[in-house]
């Protein structure tokens, strides 16, 4: 048989010398590996302290973007739950009223906005489906719950803090995203 | 009543006591328990006896090494309190018999005795490893020496048996 | 004879007794952690840091929540021996510390202390004969459970501890010829003033270093609580403190095993350049315990390293060297130890 690479190296199988059969030297040498290891750099971060700056393209949690105004972008056009392979998202569309301008952006919005967490797999492809920019995959984990119903998201618990209302829990849900150059506010 | 008297009756009621029980136990895990509860008794009676030598080998051998592997035997062919062999009357009548006649010897040697001395506590050092060796190998090394020839075939035979499978 | 002894001995003896078993289960507790934070820096990680400064409450975190574990007897065990089994392993682990040397006498409120709870004429065979019963907390335990991986467990482990008991009476056959004696003490003694024993027994002292690591069933002869064999081997069905126990009475026949390793071979409580002769009573002895001390952490730390370096034997393996390479080797020992002691002194 034609060896694939020239890297094989044939099994040694000759018998063993009497200094090979002693063992001793070899487990010396072994311990000496390991005591070597004491002294290398530990590669763990002590988590809650210090943490590991997240990678940009990290895809967490969904957050539901508002405008500068704090007016929802969702449109409910339904290209985010076309777009979801796992067939996470459903949303219901409503008609905006006169006088809730400084609800909603456009004048149709999604009265209800679900993703089921444990069916999504965090791929990202509704945030470039949205043509609004209004959904976009945080930098924050699932949190760990009780029970399965606890992880179908609603979409008060969706939406980013009001801008206006809440300036600083919406810098923080906003994240490094501001530094990303993505956000059209 | 003095401490020396009143450890050698706890000692020996204790001795006594397990002896029976290791008898009398259904399960042979028992039996060898109790039998181990014996052997402490005994050493006991030999630090007593100043021979603190023969009190640990005696644990040492018997309680560490016979008992652990008497243990391991039962253990490894699960026998328990039901798998005993229910004993027919004949041999039951023998084993009377012969427990029987050995206790009568043992009651004669007992008639035998001086009884001004009855039991001798801590003098002695026949059983101090000194003195033990001293004896093995002049006053006693013939029987010695012929004994470890008995072990020796003993061994001997044992690699031999094992061999053959 | 018994009565006669004063009650200051009495007391005094009683203090030791409190003091050294103490001693021995704190070493242990923290042995657990030293072992966890070892294991840690040898496998590039960190190891328990939360519980305490440095993670140095870990050891009361972990007793305390084995205290608080739910307890589980098995309904088709003999409940009194499934409680005796880690009993009995505590106990013999705990009771070897009676007749070891901790240091020279102190000399305190006008009456000389020594640090020895019994030095009695046949100190090391009181502890082989202790270590030899260590098993039976094992095989009990093992049997009680009722469960076959605890069985095979057990049966591992009396097999293994006499097989290598043998080969470490034998190796301490020829490092009784040397020094002479039974006494611990005594064999310190003539150490302080002397070589150490490692010099004139250096392949007893390795014939007794490995049959020390089987005794005390740690790696590579942890074959009796395997755990990817034997679901944990013979504490398979324990829980709550009695796994503790068993666990702990580990972690004290390891302490033990090095303090009668670093007596017999290292010098005991000597420390070595340091004339005890010039120095006072108390600072003399508080020196030979620190002396000690040091090298059981090393003899500790080394049990450690080796179990994380080294994988476990198959059982075959464990067996022909128990029998076939250690045994001989001691009798080979043990010829040559003779050999040289009769033409010296002739």
């Amino acid at each position: 048989m034609q060896a694939l690479t020239n890297r094989a190296l044939p099994v040694d199988r000759k018998p063993m010398s009497f200094w090979e059969k002693l063992y001793l030297p070899a487990v010396f040498k072994g311990m000496m590996i390991t005591f070597s290891h004491i002294f290398k750099k530990k590669p763990t971060i002590n988590y809650p302290e210090k943490q590991r700056p997240f990678s940009p393209v990290f895809r967490g949690l969904h957050i539901l973007n508002r405008d500068a105004e704090g007016r929802e972008n969702c449109t409910a056009c339904g290209l985010c739950a076309v777009a979801c392979p796992a067939e996470a998202i459903t949303m219901e569309a409503a008609e905006r009223l006169p006088g809730e301008e400084n609800l909603y952006k456009e004048e149709k919005y999604a009265a209800k906005y679900e993703i089921n967490m444990l069916r999504c797999i965090f791929c990202g492809l509704c945030e470039e489906a949205c043509p609004k920019d209004a959904i976009y995959l945080s930098e924050t984990f699932t949190p760990a719950d009780y029970q399965r119903k606890q992880f179908i998201y609603n979409k008060n618990e969706l939406l980013i803090p009001h801008p206006k209302e809440n300036p600083e829990a919406y810098a923080k849900a906003l994240g490094n995203r501001a530094a990303k150059g993505s956000v059209n506010a | 009543m003095n401490i020396t008297t009143l450890l050698f009756i706890i000692l020996s009621v204790v001795a006594a006591f397990a002896g029976i029980m290791m008898i009398t136990s259904k399960n042979p895990v028992h039996s060898i328990l109790w039998l181990i509860v014996v052997f402490f008794a005994i050493s006991g009676h030999y630090i007593m006896l100043n021979a603190q030598f023969l009190a640990i080998v005696n644990i040492i051998v018997y309680a560490g090494a016979i008992m652990v592997l008497f243990l391991f035997v039962v253990m490894l062919m699960n026998l328990n309190a039901d798998t005993e062999p229910v004993k027919n009357y004949r041999l039951r009548l023998i084993g009377v018999i012969s427990g029987g006649s050995l206790l009568l010897v043992l009651l004669a040697a007992l008639m035998d005795i001086d009884k001004q001395q009855l039991v001798q506590m801590n003098v002695g050092d026949a059983g101090l490893i000194k003195e033990l060796g001293k004896n093995l190998f002049t006053n006693y090394v013939l029987p010695f020496e012929i004994s470890s020839v008995l072990f020796l075939s003993a061994m001997i035979g044992a690699v031999i048996i094992g061999k053959k499978q | 004879m018994f009565l006669s002894i004063d009650t200051a001995l009495i007391i005094e003896k009683l203090i030791l007794i409190v003091v050294v078993v103490s001693i021995s289960l704190v070493v242990a507790m923290y042995t657990t952690f030293a072992e966890r934070k070892v294991a840690a820096v040898i496998q590039d990680r960190r190891g328990p840091n939360r519980a305490g400064p440095f993670g140095l409450l870990q050891p009361l975190a972990d007793g305390l929540k084995l205290f608080f574990k739910e307890e589980i007897i098995p309904n088709f065990s003999s409940k009194f021996l499934f409680i005796l089994g880690p009993a009995l392993a505590m106990l013999t682990a705990v009771m070897t510390s009676a007749v070891i040397p901790w240091g020279d006498k102190l000399h305190l409120f006008g009456r000389d202390i020594s640090l020895q709870i019994a030095d009695v004429n046949i100190g090391i065979l009181y502890v082989f004969g202790v270590v030899s019963l260590g098993v039976y907390g094992i095989m009990i335990g093992a049997w009680a459970s009722n469960n076959k991986y605890s069985l095979l467990g057990g049966l591992r482990a009396a097999s293994q501890i006499i097989s290598y008991e043998l080969a470490m009476g034998i190796s301490l056959i020829s490092l009784l010829m040397v020094t002479g004696s039974l006494s611990l003490k005594e064999m310190v003694v003539q150490q302080q003033t002397g070589l150490w024993n490692i010099i004139y027994q250096p392949l007893g002292f390795l014939i007794f270093l490995i049959c020390s690591f089987a005794e005390c069933n740690r790696t590579p002869f942890d074959l009796p609580e395997a755990e990817n064999e034997l679901i944990g081997g013979y504490h398979t069905e324990y829980s709550s403190m009695k796994l503790g126990f068993y666990l702990f009475s580990e972690y004290i026949n390891m302490f033990v095993s090095s303090v009668i390793m670093a007596t017999l071979f290292f010098g005991g409580y000597d420390m070595p350049f340091v004339n005890e002769a010039n120095l006072s009573t108390n600072v003399a002895a508080i020196v030979g315990v620190v002396a000690l001390m040091m090298k059981v952490v090393f003899f500790l730390f080394l049990f450690m390293w080796v179990r994380w370096t080294i994988p476990r034997f198959r059982y075959d393996q464990l067996m022909h060297l128990g029998w076939r390479i250690l045994i001989p080797l001691a009798l080979f020992n043990m010829l040559v130890t003779g050999a040289v002691i009769l033409f010296l002194d002739r």
